[in-house]
């Protein structure tokens, strides 16, 4: 009944061990572009990335075999915004470094970077990694000075500074964080502007908002990454986009509740939008057009999407989002395309393509890799397949048993 | 399993829980409905049961027949060809018009974390019909759901369990005959609330001394009861023939003062209120049932247990239900043990009573994915469990949490017409329902515009807006 993938020959895990040759046999290979599926093709990787993609190819009999037997393989997903490796339990909160409130300072804090305090062995690194995850951006969470913080993409291979792509700077235009930073909307782009300005300042008396760190953090950001702000109602987007064009930023929506009604000018400034396709309620009055079909609807005029489930512990949820973003009208394979290469692509990742030469980050699938009743069989990072065992499973496996003379605790997965 | 109860209710008299039997009585009615027939379906009966390429038929409310058999001439048939049919969803655990969209401050009544113990206050009280949650639950299959008061206090108050349809008033919604329910908690949240603020419980041993202090009161308080229904019942035999017997009996003997918080405790002691329990921990499980052994009551439905597989077989051997997430895990302490093959394992023993809740204005609206991701965990972990199985989770073992599986959650002759058509099985993530009816009315339809109900709030949002 178990369904256990075969692996022909079973593995080494330990980041001593260079990535040896891997072929995955027999896949349906879903690319990440968008539209391509490659049916009953063999992958073979070396040295940890993606040496050829053919039906057949001979390989010698002592090399690791993954036979996917038909099913689907990705490129590892992307778990969406996320704090992994940032917090262990939400409620304990010396376990948490997503975020700062009450600083001594009256400044804001681009410089505040929470990759400092990312730690792959949290046992939710490995929880979501077995689900078929590969990467996520370390987001800086709300604060109670309008910039969160500074994160960036990391890959989920165990490294303690897998670190990738730009630095990424968190601004929250939500009506509850202008209640939290100045009272309104108009105090806080004030600020906000101010603190862009001053960036520029290279003289500290020229600066109210920002420290020296505060001021080079942000205006190095301003050169060369990106600004993800947290916004939801159309009217505010409209604001944000006249900035980001002011300012000359990469820009990118994260909520977007009413992005579909502002699709066209979003499209027209190339700013892409990272959304939970199950917000569908009018949760606030930022967002009464929350629609299931926002992913669709901003896909249909060629606006970039990604998903995030707003999740850490189960940000793999983001599976069940982008099927429901499929349900209601967005192609699967940009879906597909939203959960691998594009988010990569954003923030200045490695491609993710699943071409040759690429990182071999990638999942072999039971079934659809969308669907809610499939599940990732065998993930690999990096050529190395994962031991698939986490902290849940191993519990899981301690009370499996229905009968055990001793206590539990003597059953060690 | 209702030993406890049995017992509590012989040396207890009728009067307390009369006091409230009849206050903010249901106005419930059915939609107008008409006899109908779907025919060639996928149907799963909600107890255990697939019917393929079979046929349903309900009429005045009620499910005439499942299978095959007689309709009446003038019924609606439904060629439901390649989709399937299931018993309408019920969540027991929701916060929907407690807590209702928008999430503004104005609206947050959905817990009164105002002292430890408030028995008195109950969900219905703060229901806002107006809550566009409901219908977007509706949109999910979501027929019947509990809504209960939130987790900040040992008692928070009592529940009540309402019909899905769209209604101007909670009144209108509440299920016919449905017995209450009384919501508690353990662990973390209300020693955090309390003893956040100095006062008791501050610790997991304050949770439970606040539980037993409160069930002593109610002891005391039916006793109390029943020594003055003796007294008048003894005095009223002793002075028969008497004129105007009645009145002097009762101006002599001062009835006991009616207390709100205790009737509701009393309540459960006498076996009409159904227990219904945050508790997150195995051992904390464990503990309740043994406070109920005590106080001889039961315990309906631990919810969330997030640790329940660690004790499934106790669960089942005390009759009591699991109503639990599918992948929720780790945003407290008391939840950093979860795993998605809980409600699987709860489901194992005999006797299990697994259920898959919400607790989520999200998770209601696909409360059949939420099973469905559980069902494949359980599978992959090699137990056996076909969609006519995982279905009751949503369907007949929530009907019977709730104390209503004599009249919803199963499709079978004479029970209400709770039923949902669904474009493709259940049990994924693109399955959607085509149609939901509620007491055998059509009160949501994905093709008919004309049957999908909005609420007052969202009436003239974003007029400029064309989508």
């Amino acid at each position: 009944m178990r369904q256990v993938i075969l692996i022909l020959v079973v593995g080494f895990l330990g980041s001593t061990s260079l990535a040896q040759d891997l072929l995955i046999s027999q896949a349906t290979l879903h690319v990440g572009d968008g539209e391509t599926v490659i049916e009953n093709t063999d992958i073979l990787i070396a040295d940890g990335r993606i040496a050829e993609i053919a039906p057949r190819i001979p390989t010698n009999k002592m090399i690791q075999v993954v036979n996917a037997n038909g099913r689907h393989v990705t490129p590892a997903f992307f778990s969406g915004i996320t704090a992994s490796g940032l917090t262990d339990v939400e409620a304990v909160s010396e376990s948490v470094d997503s975020g700062y409130r009450e600083l001594f300072t009256g400044l804001m804090h681009p410089e505040i970077d929470v990759r400092q305090a990312y730690n792959p062995l949290s046992s939710v690194v490995p929880v979501t990694r077995i689900e078929g995850f590969g990467y996520a951006l370390l987001a800086a969470s709300r604060s109670d000075r309008g910039i969160g913080g500074q994160g960036g993409l990391v890959r989920f291979d165990g490294g303690f500074s897998s670190f990738e792509g730009s630095d990424v700077i968190f601004i929250d235009l939500s009506g509850k964080a202008a209640k939290a930073f100045g009272g309104s909307r108009s105090a806080q782009w004030a600020l906000i502007e101010q603190a862009f300005d001053e960036s520029l300042e290279s003289d500290a008396e020229d600066r109210e908002l920002l420290s020296a760190a505060g001021a080079k953090a942000l205006k190095e950001t301003r050169r060369a990454g990106t600004f993800v702000f947290h916004v939801n109602r159309a009217a505010d987007i409209i604001r944000l986009i006249d900035f980001a064009k002011a300012q000359r930023i990469n820009a990118v929506v994260h909520g977007g509740r009413e992005a579909w009604i502002v699709a066209d000018q979003l499209k027209a400034a190339d700013i892409p939008v990272v959304l939970n396709a199950l917000d569908n309620l009018p949760a606030d009055f930022d967002s009464l057009g929350s629609r299931l079909d926002n992913a669709a609807l901003l896909d249909q005029v060629g606006v970039t999407v990604v998903f995030s489930s707003g999740e850490t512990h189960n940000a793999r949820k983001i599976r069940q989002v982008a099927g429901n973003a499929v349900a209601n009208g967005l192609p699967h394979e940009v879906a597909i395309k939203a959960m691998t290469t594009t988010p990569a692509k954003i923030f200045g990742g490695e491609s993710r393509l699943a071409t040759v030469g690429a990182k071999a980050d990638l999942v072999v699938w039971s079934g659809d890799p969308l669907d809610v009743t499939s599940l990732a069989e065998a993930v690999v990072i990096g050529g190395i397949p994962d031991s698939m065992t986490s902290r849940q499973t191993q519990l899981r496996d301690r009370y499996l048993p229905e009968q055990n003379d001793l206590p539990r605790s003597y059953i060690k997965p | 399993m209702f030993r406890k109860a049995l017992m509590a209710s012989l040396a207890f008299c009728t009067q307390i829980g009369l006091a409230s039997d009849n206050a903010f009585p249901s106005t419930y009615q059915p939609l107008a409905s008409e006899p109908t027939v779907i025919r060639n379906a996928t149907i799963l009966t909600g107890d255990g049961k697939r019917l393929d390429n079979a046929d349903l038929y309900f009429d005045e409310g009620r499910i005439v027949w499942v299978g095959s058999g007689e309709a009446a001439d003038n019924s609606r048939v439904i060629d439901a060809e390649g989709r399937w049919v299931t018993p309408g969803i019920i969540d027991v655990h929701s916060h929907l018009g407690v807590y209702p969209s928008p999430d503004v401050d104005a609206h947050s009544d959905g817990n009164e974390a105002t002292a430890p113990v408030t028995a008195e206050v109950w969900a219905e009280h703060s229901v806002w019909p107006q809550d566009p949650g409901f219908s977007r639950a509706l949109a999910g299959g979501i027929t019947s759901l509990q809504i209960l008061p939130g987790s900040a206090n040992l008692f928070g108050g009592r529940s009540v369990t309402l019909k899905n349809v769209p209604a101007g008033t909670y009144q209108a919604m509440k299920f016919p005959s449905a017995p209450y329910g009384l919501k508690m908690a353990c662990g973390e949240n209300p020693k955090r609330v309390y003893g956040g603020r100095k006062t008791a419980p501050s610790t997991r041993m304050g949770n439970v001394a606040g539980y037993r202090s409160s069930w002593i009161k109610a002891q005391r308080y039916i006793d109390d009861w029943s020594e003055y229904e003796r007294k008048v019942t003894e005095q009223q035999a002793t002075n028969t023939g008497a004129e105007g017997n009645a009145a002097l009996v009762a101006a002599l003997n001062k009835p006991p003062k009616r207390d709100l918080e205790l009737e509701t405790l009393a309540g459960v002691l006498k076996g009409d209120i159904i227990v219904h329990m945050h508790c997150y921990r195995a051992d904390e499980m464990v503990t309740i049932m043994d406070m109920a052994d005590e106080f001889g009551y039961q315990v309906g439905t631990f919810h969330h247990g997030v640790e329940a597989y660690k004790i499934a077989d106790q669960l089942a051997q005390n009759g009591v239900c699991g109503a639990l997430w599918a992948d929720w895990w780790g945003f407290k302490m008391e939840a950093y043990d979860g795993i998605q093959e809980n409600i699987a394992l709860v489901d194992r023993p005999e006797g299990g009573c697994a259920i898959v809740h919400s607790d989520s204005d999200e998770g209601i609206q696909r409360l059949n994915q939420e099973a469905a991701k559980a069902m494949a965990r359980g599978r992959a972990a090699g137990l056996t469990i076909p969609e006519e199985r995982a279905i009751g989770w949503i369907t007949s073992n929530a009907a019977k949490s709730l104390g209503v599986a004599d009249q919803t959650g199963t499709l079978a002759p004479n029970m209400m017409a709770d039923v949902v058509i669904w474009n493709q099985n259940p049990f994924s993530v693109y399955a959607k329902a085509d149609q939901v009816f509620v007491d055998g009315a059509r009160v949501y339809d994905r093709f008919d515009v004309r049957l999908q109900p909005i609420s007052d709030f969202e009436l003239g949002q974003l007029i400029e807006v064309t989508p």
